[in-house]
C-alpha cells in the first residue's frame, strides 16, 4: 500500500531515488540541498537501500564519478544547488555529450555574489546550454513522481539524456507537506532496469568518450538535439502512464490552469505557480478572464505546444525567478517571445523577474502581475516589457 | 617475489602502434608495457594530456573513459564503485594521466580517491611538464629546467622551484602502495605493475617518461635517458609498502648528474655553479632516502 508522509521537499527527493534502486549514488553537500545527501546516506545505513554510495570531496568530481558510474551501464543519482552545479558544469557536458541517462536533484539557489543562500532558478538556467533536459517541481509530491519519472524518460533510448529535477530552495526543499509515497513494486513496474546500449564492458571493449572529427562532430550534436526533441513527446507518454498507474498528474511538459477562454496568462515555474494559482482563483471570482501557465520542462522547451496552447490569449505575462543580464529579460520570456517570433495575431509577452536571491513574492504583487498582463491584454500594449519586483526597497 | 624475465612477457598488444604520439614517445613505452602486464580485464582512464590523444583516435584496445583535465581520481571512483555494485572484482580499474594532471589540476580527486581507499592503480605518466599543450612547467618539473613558461636565459633561470614530490605525497596518504618507476628500467617498472594488480586498495606507480621534444633530445635517446636519471640519482627506484619504504634498484657508482643535464637543451642555460647546486641536491635528496629506506628496516 502506499503510505502518506508529512515529509520535507528533500525528503520526497530522496524517497523518490529510493524507489528507483539506483546503483550508485555520488553527491556533495550544500545548502539547501545537503538534507538529500543525508536522508539517502541513512537509508543506506539502515539498509532499506542497497546503492553504493561515494562520499566524493567536490562537485567537480561528484559530476565525473557519476559520469563514470553511469558510464559502466549503472543507473546513478547526484544532487547539488548554486555554486556546486557551477562547479560541475565541466561534467555536465561530459555526462549529456556522453549521453548518459543520469538523473540530478538541483536543489535551486541563486548564484553569488552577492552571497545568498536562498531560492533563485538563476543557477540551473545558467546551464541551459550543457543539454541536460531540466524539469521544474513546485510541490514535495511533484518531486518524488518527476524523479522516478526522470529515470523513466532519461534511460529511454529515444532519449538517453541526463535529467536535472529542479525545485526551490528552502520554499519547496525544506516545505514540510503530506507526501504520497508509492509502492516499490508499483515503481518497479513502471521503471524496469536500465539496459544500457554502450557500455564499459571488458567483454565488449570500446572507447567511450571518443574523438570526433570535424565531419563529425556538429553530428553528434545534431543527434542530441533530436533526441531532445524526441524527449518533449517521451516525457508527455511518461506522465500519462504514471497519471494512470498513480493516479496523479503533474502536466508533463507543463499544466494549465483555467487557460481556455482565457484572455490572459501567468506563466511560471515552479513553487510560484501555487501562489498564482491562489491569485488566480481569487481574481477569477472577480470576472477577470486570467488563466495560469505552470511551465514545467524548460528543456526541451515546448514551443508548438506553448504555441498552440497560448495561441489565442491575447497576452502573457511571464513571472520568473532567473534573469539574463544584458539580455533584456529572463530566458522563459526570451524563449517564449522567440516561439511566437512571425505569428500573426500571437500574444503580448512581457515579463516580470521575481524572486531571485530568495526574495519573497507575494499573492498581493503576483496579483499586480496578474491585473497588468490582462490590461496588456485589453490595450494591447504593456506599460514595461520586463520590470523587475522589487517591492518598495529594491 | 620471482622475478619477471621477458620471455615471460605476453606478445599481445594492447596499446595500438600508428597512434598520435610522437616518435621516441616515453609515455608510450610505459603504457604499452603497463598493458602488457594488466591484460584484458582491464578499464584504462584518462584525462587530457598526450597519452589521450593517442588513445581516443584508437589506440586502446580496452575499455576506455576520458575525462576533464582535474577529474582522473574522480573517474577511477565512479568505475570502481559501479564494478563494485555489479559485483565484477577481477577488473583491474588503472588511470594513465600526466604529471600535470596528477600533481596539479588533479591532484585533489587523486588526494580522495586514495583517502576513501578505492580498489585502483593510479599510473602517472611523468614526463614533467604539460607537454599535450606544447611544454609549460607543472608542478612535476624539476628545478631550472626550462619550459615555454619557465624559460632559460640570463634573467629567467628556468623553473625557480622543486620538483612536487607526489609520490611521498601518496605514501603520507597511508596509500598500500607506491612506487616510482622508469621506463629505462622496464622490468623493474612491470614488476611493480604487477604487484600493484595484486594488492587490494589505492596504488600509485610514478613512472619517468622522457620526452625527446619537451627535453630537448634526440628521439632514439629516450630509454638511455630514462637510464641516466636513474644511474645518476636524478630519479630515484623505489617503493613504499605499509609505510616502509624500499629502495629496488641502487646505481654501485652513480654517474655525475652533469651527465643526464649536459644530455638535454632544457638544460642548456646552466652555468657550472648550477650543475654543482643540482649535484649537491640531488647527493641530499639520496642520503634522505637512504635514511628513509634504513629506518624502515629497522
Ligand atoms: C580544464 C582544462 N584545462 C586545461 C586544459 C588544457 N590541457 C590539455 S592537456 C594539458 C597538459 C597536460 O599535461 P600533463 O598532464 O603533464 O600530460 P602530458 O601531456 O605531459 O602527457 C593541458 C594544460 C584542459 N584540457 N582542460
Amino acid at each position: 500500500m502506499p503510505v502518506s508522509r508529512f515529509i520535507d521537499g528533500n525528503a520526497a527527493a530522496a524517497y523518490g531515488v529510493k524507489l528507483c534502486r539506483p546503483d550508485v549514488v555520488c553527491a556533495y553537500p550544500i545548502t539547501p540541498q545537503t538534507p538529500i545527501v543525508e536522508y539517502i546516506a541513512d537509508f543506506i545505513a539502515r539498509g532499506e537501500m542497497a546503492s553504493k554510495y561515494i562520499t566524493i570531496e567536490g562537485e567537480h568530481s561528484a559530476m565525473m564519478a557519476t559520469v563514470a558510474a553511469a558510464s559502466t551501464g549503472v543507473r546513478t543519482f547526484t544532487a547539488t544547488s548554486s555554486q556546486g552545479l557551477a562547479y560541475m558544469q565541466e561534467g555536465l557536458f561530459y555526462a549529456a555529450g556522453s549521453r548518459l541517462p543520469i538523473v540530478m536533484a538541483v536543489v535551486n539557489r541563486s548564484m553569488g555574489p552577492p552571497w545568498t543562500i536562498l531560492a533563485g532558478h538563476d543557477d540551473a538556467i545558467a546551464q541551459r546550454d550543457t543539454g541536460w533536459i531540466q524539469l521544474y517541481c513546485g510541490s514535495g509530491q511533484e518531486i518524488l513522481d518527476t524523479v522516478i519519472q526522470a529515470y523513466r524518460v532519461a534511460e529511454d533510448e529515444r532519449v538517453l539524456i541526463p535529467i536535472m529535477v529542479c525545485f526551490e530552495g528552502f520554499v519547496t526543499s525544506h516545505c514540510y507537506e503530506q507526501v504520497i509515497i508509492p509502492d516499490q513494486e508499483e515503481v518497479d513496474s513502471f521503471l524496469p532496469p536500465y539496459k544500457p546500449p554502450y557500455k564499459l564492458d571488458v567483454e565488449d571493449p570500446m572507447i567511450l568518450t571518443t574523438f570526433a572529427p570535424p565531419i563529425h562532430w556538429m553530428g553528434y550534436k545534431k543527434k542530441h538535439d533530436e533526441a531532445m526533441e524526441a524527449a518533449r513527446k517521451v516525457i508527455a507518454e511518461a506522465e500519462a502512464e504514471y497519471a494512470e498507474r498513480f493516479g496523479r498528474s503533474h502536466g508533463g511538459l507543463f499544466q494549465a490552469y483555467r487557460c481556455d477562454d482565457a484572455e490572459a496568462v501567468v506563466l511560471t515555474m515552479g513553487s510560484l505557480a501555487s501562489t498564482t494559482k491562489v491569485v488566480i482563483n481569487k481574481l477569477r471570482e472577480l470576472g477577470f478572464r486570467l488563466g495560469l501557465l505552470k511551465l514545467k520542462s524548460f528543456r526541451p522547451f515546448p514551443r508548438e505546444e506553448l504555441k498552440q496552447l497560448l495561441g489565442n490569449v491575447k497576452a502573457v505575462g511571464v513571472l520568473e525567478r532567473n534573469y539574463s543580464v544584458g539580455g533584456w529579460g529572463g530566458a522563459v520570456f526570451l524563449e517564449l517571445r522567440s516561439a511566437f517570433y512571425k505569428v500573426a495575431d500571437g500574444p503580448r509577452i512581457l515579463n516580470f523577474v521575481a524572486g531571485m536571491g530568495g526574495r519573497d513574492v507575494t499573492p498581493l504583487e503576483i496579483e499586480a502581475v496578474a491585473k497588468k498582463t490582462l490590461r496588456a491584454a485589453q490595450e494591447g500594449k504593456g506599460e514595461r516589457e520586463v520590470e523587475w519586483l522589487l517591492g518598495e526597497i529594491g | 617475489m620471482a622475478h619477471l624475465t621477458i620471455e615471460e612477457l605476453p606478445s599481445e598488444e594492447y596499446y595500438m602502434p600508428g597512434n598520435a604520439l610522437c616518435a621516441g614517445c616515453g609515455e608510450s613505452l610505459a603504457m604499452r608495457l603497463a598493458l602488457k602486464i594488466l591484460g584484458w580485464r582491464t578499464i584504462v582512464i584518462t584525462v587530457p594530456g598526450c597519452m589521450s590523444a593517442a588513445l581516443i583516435m584508437g589506440a586502446s584496445a580496452v575499455p576506455l573513459l576520458v575525462g576533464p583535465f582535474a577529474s582522473g581520481g574522480a573517474l577511477l571512483s565512479g568505475v570502481e564503485t559501479a564494478l563494485e555494485a555489479k559485483g565484477v572484482k577481477d577488473v583491474n580499474v588503472v588511470a594513465f594521466i600526466g604529471d600535470g594532471g596528477t600533481a596539479d589540476i588533479g591532484l585533489q580527486a587523486l588526494s580522495a580517491v586514495v583517502e576513501r581507499g578505492h580498489n585502483v592503480i593510479y599510473i602517472c605518466l611523468d614526463n614533467e611538464a604539460y607537454m599535450n599543450t606544447g611544454g609549460q612547467r607543472s608542478g612535476a618539473t624539476p628545478l631550472r629546467a626550462a619550459t615555454t613558461t619557465t624559460p632559460g636565459g640570463r634573467l629567467f633561470r628556468g623553473k625557480l622551484q622543486p620538483k612536487k614530490n607526489i609520490p611521498l605525497i601518496m605514501a603520507d596518504h597511508e596509500a598500500p602502495y607506491v612506487a616510482t618507476a622508469s621506463i629505462g628500467f622496464a622490468l623493474d617498472y612491470m614488476e611493480k605493475v604487477k604487484k600493484a594488480a595484486g594488492i587490494r586498495g589505492p596504488k600509485y606507480i610514478q613512472v619517468l617518461c622522457p620526452c625527446p621534444v619537451g627535453w630537448g633530445y634526440h628521439e632514439s635517446k629516450t630509454v638511455e635517458l630514462a637510464r641516466l636519471a636513474v644511474a645518476t640519482r636524478v630519479w630515484p627506484l623505489y617503493e613504499v609498502e605499509k609505510g616502509r619504504l624500499k629502495i629496488t634498484y641502487e646505481p654501485r657508482t652513480p654517474k655525475p648528474v652533469r651527465e643526464y643535464l649536459r644530455a638535454q637543451r632544457r638544460f642548456d642555460h646552466l652555468t657550472e655553479e648550477d650543475l654543482a647546486e643540482l649535484q649537491k641536491l640531488v647527493d641530499e635528496g639520496w642520503a634522505e632516502l637512504k635514511l628513509k629506506a634504513r629506518s624502515a628496516e629497522e
